[in-house]
């Protein structure tokens, strides 16, 4: 892989927007980031497993899981629709807009999940354990939609091509928040 | 105000942290919380850093970037000279300066810390300091001292040398180089700051209970402990994508410089851990901040499970202290003993076996905590099998030694002192790794001899020894041989004196962290108080000596050492894009005594 390679002497300097470096860093920095979800997931089997019942006060309920179901579904959706710009195409930035507007949702379904919640952050380890992981996830998605909002700004500037490293890094990125979602539901909310 | 720069930055830090004040205040109103500092004061930081990292100019390009407003993001080379050192350049070499006189100011700070506590120790019963007072400058001291021995090799001498050793012109991402540093002295602002809001008296550790009771001092520890983390993290990512992306053409895996591969090994550990310090101080901010119950046993919470995610960064991060302090070692010791690295590929794979180990020996920091006793005997085996790995580059460095035709300048003085000492920190491990052992070893002064041989007696070691190989090279200038011999015999002799006591103080039962001397130790306190003194001198002598070479030292020549390796390659300093002549690799770093070896084509690049 090495001999093809750059450190050309008189050609350009490496640059954030350049190919193969910006894959290749969001791969790397997505280590990082599944590490600091595991941490967190760490941290709720542990203490999950240390409680004889789950939530460990009777007092609080579980979330409902329809809200929610329906909520997961809207995020894989926008999984497709992102590989579906990605694709190219004629329509390639309505898809990409079509993402941002399923991200922008979700959020807002989980924040109207937030206030019917009869637990805060402060109800013991259930509380505790459940607002930080669904925030920390709620957060990468914001994250992740002023991204893809940028790549849609910077392609009707005409700046990005569907097919462009830095597209396929945010999609990366998009994924990768969308697969921690599925470990979330299928452990703090179903199981 | 639209020129970016340190003034704008200040200006911009306190802006940012008026308003982030402000809306901290205003939240916690909101919700009603009982104290509205601790929300303040995160406000005031968050929001000050934001405003510190705009002002300097880390973040205007990336905003006009994401707006579109421009296609592509320009190097920033910054203006030649001095000035240069004092704003954002995306010039690794720069950056890697940068990263180098930062860590030593803090290095220089933490260490006048000691001394006082030194003075404290030296004379039980005069109370210089009070007790709390004195945990206060422990923690702050210990907590310094970590951050110095993760950034000033791995940021300073890896920034510096990465690329130019695998010849690339930059780093991967030279924007996030900068970016990376340039959140550093916010942070260190942070945690010098703890004394005056209610000091920090958990050690380096921060346990919970005690760490969720303390004053807001211990909050900027949380958040200054955060930033690292995350500047670590870009570090690592970029790294790693430089080594993986931009190496010369000829430059394949076994023909990597091994400081190059310490680095590799470093970043991956960094990668892979940093992330888990970071969710375990957020779980403790919660726990502070909005009454969240991780670590409260009376609410379910469990202290120990703190421990665990504590030590899964804190033990590995040993490692990303240490490996990057071998690699520099077994980079020096070839050039000066005028033989190839001795077994290069073992040490590659034993810095590989390291990464690995490094991840699950964690729990030996925790054989009094009331884990589970099960766990004992395997993370027991498992820490004694990454002595392996150790005794690898160990091996390496006595076999490259043996039979070589020594040339005992600094440097290389450094790089022996470094066998001796860090063989000391690796056996007095071996008590600290063995249950039995440890038990009556642990929270004794044994544990700080043992650290101290271990993390000062290898990465600061390799620090010294890396600035004098490297300084020719970085300022174009010589140092003065003789002043440097003589500060090395000093500082060795004083880093044996100060610490080689503590291993029996230890064991006579002085605790660690507490200003308590038990009588029958006072004599060798005061061994170890007078030799850190010594110690403080010496570091003294060599400010004096490489500040007065930076200023007007003789010349150097490119290649003052004779070595072969990139770096040493191009013009001292190297021009700002490394590299004015296409590089081929063609062999191995190191064909000394080799006829006809040869690492690079051409040899002279300037």
């Amino acid at each position: 892989m090495s001999s093809l390679d750059l450190a050309v002497p008189h050609g350009t300097a490496p640059d954030e927007s350049d190919g193969r470096h910006v894959r290749t860093g969001m791969r790397l920095f997505i280590v990082s980031e599944a590490m600091l979800f595991a941490a967190f997931f760490a941290a709720y089997f542990y203490l999950r497993g240390e409680s004889l019942h789950w939530p460990p006060q009777a007092a609080f309920a579980r979330p409902e899981l329809a809200l929610v179901s329906a909520n997961t579904l809207l995020l894989l959706a926008s999984s497709l629709t992102l590989q579906r710009a990605h694709g190219g195409g004629l329509a390639w930035r309505r898809w990409l807009g079509a993402t941002i507007a399923l991200g922008s949702v979700f959020l807002v379904v989980q924040g109207i999940e937030y206030s019917r919640n009869a637990f805060t952050v402060a109800d013991g380890v259930f509380g505790s354990t459940f607002y930080t992981l669904t925030s920390f996830h709620g957060a990468h998605v914001a994250i992740g939609l002023l991204v893809l909002a940028a790549m849609l700004q910077r392609a009707r500037r005409g700046f990005l091509a569907p097919d462009s490293a830095a597209f396929a890094a945010a999609s990366y990125y998009w994924h990768f928040v969308d697969a921690v979602w599925l470990f979330l539901f299928t452990t703090v909310y179903a199981l | 105000m639209k020129r970016p720069g340190l003034l704008r930055a200040i200006l911009g830090g306190l802006a940012g942290g008026t308003a982030g004040g402000a809306l901290g205040s205003l939240g916690a109103t909101l919700g009603a919380a009982e104290d509205t500092d601790p929300f303040l004061w995160a406000g005031v930081y968050l929001f000050g850093l934001v405003g510190w990292l705009w002002g300097v100019g880390a973040l205007g390009p990336w905003f006009a970037w994401a707006a579109g407003r421009i296609d592509r993001i320009a190097p920033e080379h910054g203006a030649p000279g001095v000035r240069r050192y004092f704003e954002f350049t995306t010039d690794h070499k720069v950056i890697g300066v940068q990263y180098l006189v930062t860590s030593f100011v803090f290095f220089v700070v933490a260490g006048l810390l000691a001394l006082v506590m030194r003075v404290h120790l030296a004379l039980p019963g005069s109370s210089i300091l009070d007790l709390h007072t004195y945990t206060t400058f422990m923690s702050i001291h210990g907590t310094v001292m970590v951050a110095v021995a993760l950034i000033s090799l791995s940021g300073g001498m890896g920034n510096y040398l990465l690329p130019l050793m695998i010849g690339a012109r930059d780093m991967a991402f030279p924007r996030l180089n900068a970016l990376s540093y340039w959140m550093l002295p916010p942070a260190a602002l942070l945690i010098l700051s703890s004394p005056f809001a209610g000091g920090l008296d958990s050690g380096w550790t921060a346990y919970p209970p005690l760490s969720e009771r303390l004053p807001l001092g211990q909050q900027f520890y949380i958040f200054t402990l955060i930033t690292v983390g995350a500047s670590s993290i870009l570090g690592a990512v970029n790294f790693l994508a430089t080594f993986l992306g931009l190496r010369a053409p000829g430059m394949s895996w076994s023909r990597v410089p091994i400081f190059v591969w310490s680095i590799v090994a470093m970043s991956i550990i960094a990668l892979i851990t940093t992330s888990v310090l970071a969710a375990t101080l957020i779980m403790l901010l919660f726990d502070r901040l909005f009454g969240a119950a991780f670590f409260d046993p009376a609410r379910g919470g469990d202290p120990i499970l703190y421990q665990h995610l504590f030590w899964f960064y804190s033990h590995p991060a040993v490692y990303i202290m240490a490996v990057p302090g071998f690699g520099a070692i077994l980079e020096i010791l070839p050039v000066h003993a005028r033989k190839p690295l001795f077994a290069y590929r073992l040490v590659v794979g034993s810095f590989l076996a390291i990464v690995v180990l490094s991840l699950v020996v964690w729990a030996h920091h925790m054989f009094v905590s009331g884990m589970p006793e099960a766990l004992a005997g395997p993370f027991m085996v498992l820490t004694e099998l990454i002595s392996v790995p150790t005794g690898v580059v160990f091996l390496s460095a006595l076999g490259t030694i043996f039979l070589g035709r020594l040339r005992l300048v600094t440097p290389m003085l450094y790089a022996l002192g470094f066998v001796s000492t860090f063989v000391v920190g690796g056996l007095t491990g071996i008590f600290l790794a063995d249950v039995p052992t440890d038990i009556a070893l642990t929270q004794t002064y044994f544990v700080v001899a043992h650290f101290h041989y271990t993390i000062m007696g290898a990465t600061i070691f390799a620090l010294f020894a890396s600035i004098y190989h490297w300084f020719p090279k970085i300022t174009g200038r010589a140092f003065d041989e003789r002043l440097g011999r003589i500060q090395f015999g000093l500082f060795y002799l004083a880093f044996n004196a100060a610490f080689l006591p503590l291993f029996w103080v230890g064991l006579h039962g002085m605790r660690r962290r507490v200003a308590e001397v038990p009588p029958e130790t006072i004599g060798a306190n005061v061994v170890s108080s007078v030799a850190a003194f010594l110690l403080a001198l010496s570091v003294l002598l060599f400010v004096m000596n490489i500040v007065r070479a930076w200023a007007r030292g003789p010349r150097a020549a490119a290649n003052p050492w004779d070595a072969h390796t990139l770096e040493w390659r191009v013009a001292s300093p190297p021009p700002p894009e490394n590299f004015r002549v296409p590089v081929t690799v063609v062999g191995g770093p190191y064909p000394y005594g080799l006829p006809g070896g040869q690492h690079v084509m051409p040899e002279a690049l300037e």
